[in-house]
């Protein structure tokens, strides 16, 4: 991993200049000649952070498309024309993100964009995508509450993820008392308040919630920390939801090891902790704690393997790990290909009505499928974190789930469908029959 | 239990020995239960550990602790069942008898949280009679922990030749956890468990009463006030906590200010590249780490008290390379300063995420920083309790460095007044570089306690640059007793703020005191005179 993104963005920029140069050149043959200068090239942005806060996160999503696209072309690119992959850096910055995309739209003139980890970030962009109609992969599971025409959801929504963990608590470990805790930012607000209706429509009672809020970057949990015990020891098992982001969890499973709470005692299921967090930390202390994603490396089927081994020959490092939003951009991606060769053009328009209903391999043994909503199919899989940083399954949804764009669990938003096919519309009341436009 | 196992700690080869000889061949419950361990599905397990727990088989310890270690090892094809020692020496679960190898096929049983306590449990009964007082202890408070039935028996067996006081006190708890349990105990017993765990008055002893169901009405009675007492005792003991709490967070605000005490406080540069210098001591950690896990491995415990002395070198010298190419022309210029500082700040986080990688960079506790201690009803843990020592280690150290040698008084001279102390013949320049690298160096110390609680990534000097210069202005420009004073205060308050107002809140409440007070009190709770207030 040493110095292999600064190498890459090196790479990825003198490519560009050489091209800028070259087309320069085929520019001025074709206007001696009057020949066509055709695009010998698809282009295809980038947009994560490499710099900043989440670079942590989403530098390992830059290096996933740079792969992927080295491997579409040495399969000899898509219409006949090879992928070439233009990175730009937002450096965590919401309002950059949009500025970022606009730059990737109109001057580098990109035919598909995948990017943005937070929530926000994707807030920032969707304007520009909307009105410059381009195409938006997303990677990382997130709060729900949105299908945009021009944006498509490859991570888990709520119901792909959250529900399906609390359910789990709830039969297999008889969780009767719960915490709520997460960084006080819309994805963990809005997956909270989805969560707290869930659990009350299964007979919870408000005493048995807690829900806590700390800041990014929160780094001191002894508080935290000793008011879970305290609220754990009533008697009734409890279990931590934890939707922690970034940085602030390395302290808090420390402080949690240090306190002595066992998974054991009191389980801590996590939706923002996967392989490529656990790195950064001492495991032992954490063995039994939870994790609920659609993905875990630790899953043996042959086209993980496969996968798993041509990444880590790519980025040249045997221990390189893989997770959950990487493999959700390894489908985006397949999906974007099939999509783009069954109309034959990369035109906006064509490949985003083309989408829903186009198939791809997951790396978990199935097959997920793009939604009219945008969202897609995905398998649901809890796993314990084991001593060496990766995760044991301990259980998984029989079949794969359908991603919801709008919670059934919220009064707001439990008659809205997406239905991007039929309806043309990201927000429609089954109840009135009418589509609500746009401003999700 | 026979009485071999207690000798469980003897040489394996002479237990499998006799087991081999006192085993029926014959397959009956208790091998038809280690087979079920092959068939990796957790009831099975489950199922498993309870049959060979209660079958009295010699090898029920073995195996049991076989299970919880990950090294009792199934064959799914041919359901054989191995139990591999920690000396590499492998027997067949079912029968003892020592196998040469274990197939290929084989893995570890896998185990979820409900068989974890189902392993506890069944482990804490097997060993209430171990030699080992730790082992006794233990296995006495996971019994009390699940307080099952059939565990009574061995209790009161445990309890009758029990020496040792505190595991006789453990023993006791357990006994009563499982009487006010037990559906067919005497109202007696029942009575005298809830007293019982009036007398322990922890947490757990709260949740088991709060948890015990329907019971006759005296016991209901005097569970209620039990948990009375226990609640108000526990309520007293919260407020300690939160001042402890409010110590140790102090003590981080404190570690991460002083060194900015010396650059911002003492030579007025409003040095943004503070945090960048804690950041390059937690790398500086790290790669100790590194070096100590690859060539030398026994030295890991030692591997802070290593990093600390290179730490206060990398970074101090970073400092001095910093003042003398850049600050120095900058003194007097206190925007300029803080855009420069704050573009090195940038480039020197892009540097380490370049040679390091965006990623966390694990950065190990030694042993005697991992866990906690009990201390009344509050935990403190080692991690904390070693940094808020070391803290004030580092500022007795700094403050007698000021003190007593000759570059101390020459750096309070040149605070003072440079002028004068320039035609006394002090190399004011030569001060400058040596205090800015002082600074740096002592921040560096920082990061080695930091990396230890946080995060080690490029990031980590971000989060603590605003509270470093929050603790100084705070506690007053230019004097340390203010920042140590200023970091312990911010600290408490934020800690018996957080329990009421939440964390984001109580960050919020903190600074809005912070501003309501630096309006009142412009040069902070100790004022004093020097240059930065001559500027």
């Amino acid at each position: 991993m040493f110095s292999k993104s600064t190498h890459d963005i090196a790479a990825s920029f003198s490519r560009r200049g050489v091209l800028a140069a070259t087309a320069g050149l085929v520019l001025g043959l074709a206007s001696l000649t009057g020949a066509k200068a055709a695009d010998d090239t698809i282009k295809v942005g980038v947009l994560h952070s490499l710099s900043g806060t989440m670079a942590i996160s989403e530098t390992t999503l830059k290096d996933t498309i740079l792969f992927l696209i080295d491997e579409q072309n040495k399969k000899g690119g898509v219409l006949g024309k090879k992928l070439e992959a233009v990175v730009v850096d937002p450096a965590s910055n919401w309002p950059l993100f949009a500025e970022k995309a606009r730059e990737l739209i109109t001057k580098d003139k990109v035919s598909v964009v995948f990017g943005c980890w937070t929530s926000v970030s994707r807030k920032s962009v969707l304007p520009v995508f909307k009105e410059l109609n381009n195409i938006l992969f997303y990677p990382v599971q997130y709060e729900g509450e949105e299908s945009e025409r021009n944006v498509f959801y490859t991570g888990a929504a709520p119901n792909q993820q959250a529900i399906p963990a609390v359910d789990y608590l709830m039969k297999d470990e008889k969780v009767k008392r719960w915490v709520l805790a997460g960084t006080d930012y819309v994805y963990p607000r809005t997956t909270n308040k989805i969560l707290e209706a869930y659990l009350k429509s299964k007979g919870v009672a408000q005493e048995d919630i807690m829900i806590n809020y700390t800041p990014f970057g929160h780094s001191d949990w002894q508080t935290i920390v000793a008011d879970i015990k305290k609220f754990g020891s009533a008697g009734k098992k409890t279990a931590v939801v934890s939707t922690i982001n970034g940085d602030a969890n390395v302290p808090f499973y420390k402080e949690l090891g240090n306190q002595g709470i066992k998974a054991k005692d009191i389980p801590v299921v996590a939706f923002s902790v996967g392989e490529e967090e656990l790195a950064g930390i001492d495991t032992k202390p954490l063995v039994g704690h939870l994790a609920a994603w659609n993905y875990f490396q630790s899953i043996k089927s042959p086209e993980n393997e496969k996968f798993i081994k041509a990444w880590q020959a790519y980025t040249k490092n045997p221990k390189r790990v893989t997770n959950d939003p990487m493999e959700a951009h390894v489908i985006g991606f397949d999906m974007w290909v099939k999509a783009v060769e069954k109309v034959k053009s990369t035109d906006p328009d064509k490949v985003i009505d083309a989408l829903p209903g186009i198939e791809a391999k997951n790396l978990t043994g199935g097959v997920s499928k793009m939604l009219p909503n945008h969202h897609i199919t995905k398998p649901v899989f809890i796993g314990e974190i084991k001593g060496n940083g990766q995760f044991d399954v301990v259980w998984k949804t029989p079949g794969l789930v359908a991603g919801d764009a709008w919670s059934k669990e919220l009064d707001g938003s439990k008659d809205l469908v997406g239905d991007w096919v039929g309806k043309k519309c990201g927000n429609f009341n089954t109840k009135t029959n009418k589509c609500l436009g746009s401003g999700s | 239990m026979p009485a071999h196992l207690s000798a469980r700690l003897c040489s394996l080869a002479l237990s499998l020995f006799l087991i081999a000889f006192t085993l029926p061949a014959l397959a009956g419950p208790f091998e038809d239960a280690v087979a079920k361990f092959a068939n990796d599905d957790y009831s099975d397990t489950d199922e498993a550990i309870g049959v060979v727990a209660s079958s009295g088989n010699p090898l029920a310890f073995p195996i049991i602790s076989a299970l919880q270690d990950g090294r009792l090892m199934a064959d799914p094809d041919s359901k054989k069942v191995y139990v591999t020692g920690a000396d590499g020496k492998s027997i067949d679960a079912a029968t003892g008898q020592a196998v040469a190898s274990v197939p290929d096929s084989a893995s570890a049983v896998r185990l979820n949280n409900r068989l974890r306590r189902s392993v506890d449990a069944a482990l804490g009964s097997l060993t209430l009679q171990s030699p080992d007082v730790g082992t006794r202890l233990q296995a006495a408070q996971s019994v009390f922990k699940s307080h099952e039935e059939t565990a009574l028996e061995a209790v009161d067996a445990a309890l009758a030749k029990e020496t040792n006081r505190s595991v006789k006190a453990a023993l006791g708890d357990a006994r009563a956890a499982i009487l006010l349990f037990k559906p067919d105990a005497t109202e007696v017993e029942k009575l005298e468990a809830v007293a019982a765990l009036k007398g322990r008055g922890d947490q757990e002893a709260l949740a088991l009463l709060t948890g015990m169901g329907d019971q006759p009405a005296s016991v209901t009675k005097a569970a209620a006030s039990a948990i009375g007492s226990i609640q108000n005792s526990l309520a007293v003991w919260s407020m300690v906590q939160n001042a402890w709490y409010g110590l140790s967070l102090g003590s981080v605000l404190l570690l991460a200010a002083i060194g900015l005490a010396i650059t911002f406080g003492v030579m007025g540069v409003i040095n943004m590249a503070h945090g960048e210098m804690v950041m390059i001591g937690a790398y500086t950690t790290f790669v100790v780490q590194e070096v100590i896990r690859t060539r030398y491995p026994g030295l890991f415990d030692y591997s802070l008290l290593i990093a600390v002395p290179l730490a206060f070198v990398v970074a101090g010298a970073i400092g001095v390379l910093i003042e003398r190419s850049i600050i120095r022309f900058l003194y007097g210029r206190p925007l300029e300063t803080l855009l420069a500082t704050w573009g090195l700040s940038l480039v020197l986080q892009q540097a380490v995420r370049t040679m390091f990688g965006p990623t966390n960079r694990e950065v190990g506790n030694p042993s005697w920083m991992s866990g906690a201690f009990e201390l009344g009803q509050i935990t403190i843990t080692y991690n904390r309790l070693w940094i808020l020592v070391f803290t004030l280690a580092v500022f007795a150290i700094l403050l007698a460095m000021l003190r007593y040698t000759a570059l101390g008084l020459e750096m309070r001279a040149v605070t003072q007044n440079r002028r004068m102390a320039a035609s006394m013949g002090i190399a004011t320049s030569r001060v400058d570089a040596l205090t800015f690298g002082l600074g740096s160096g002592i921040a560096g110390i920082a990061g080695v306690a930091l990396s230890q609680i946080d995060n080690v990534s490029p990031n980590l000097g971000q989060s603590y640059i605003i509270d470093s210069f929050m603790v100084v202005v705070f506690g007053g420009v230019g004097n340390l007793w203010g920042t140590l004073v200023g970091a312990f205060t911010l600290g408490i308050a934020n800690k018996f703020l957080e329990p009421v107002a939440g964390a984001v809140l109580g960050k919020i409440a903190i600074l809005v005191l912070i501003i309501l007070f630096i309006q009142k009190r412009p040069r902070g709770l100790f004022a004093l005179k020097g240059r930065a207030v001559e500027a």
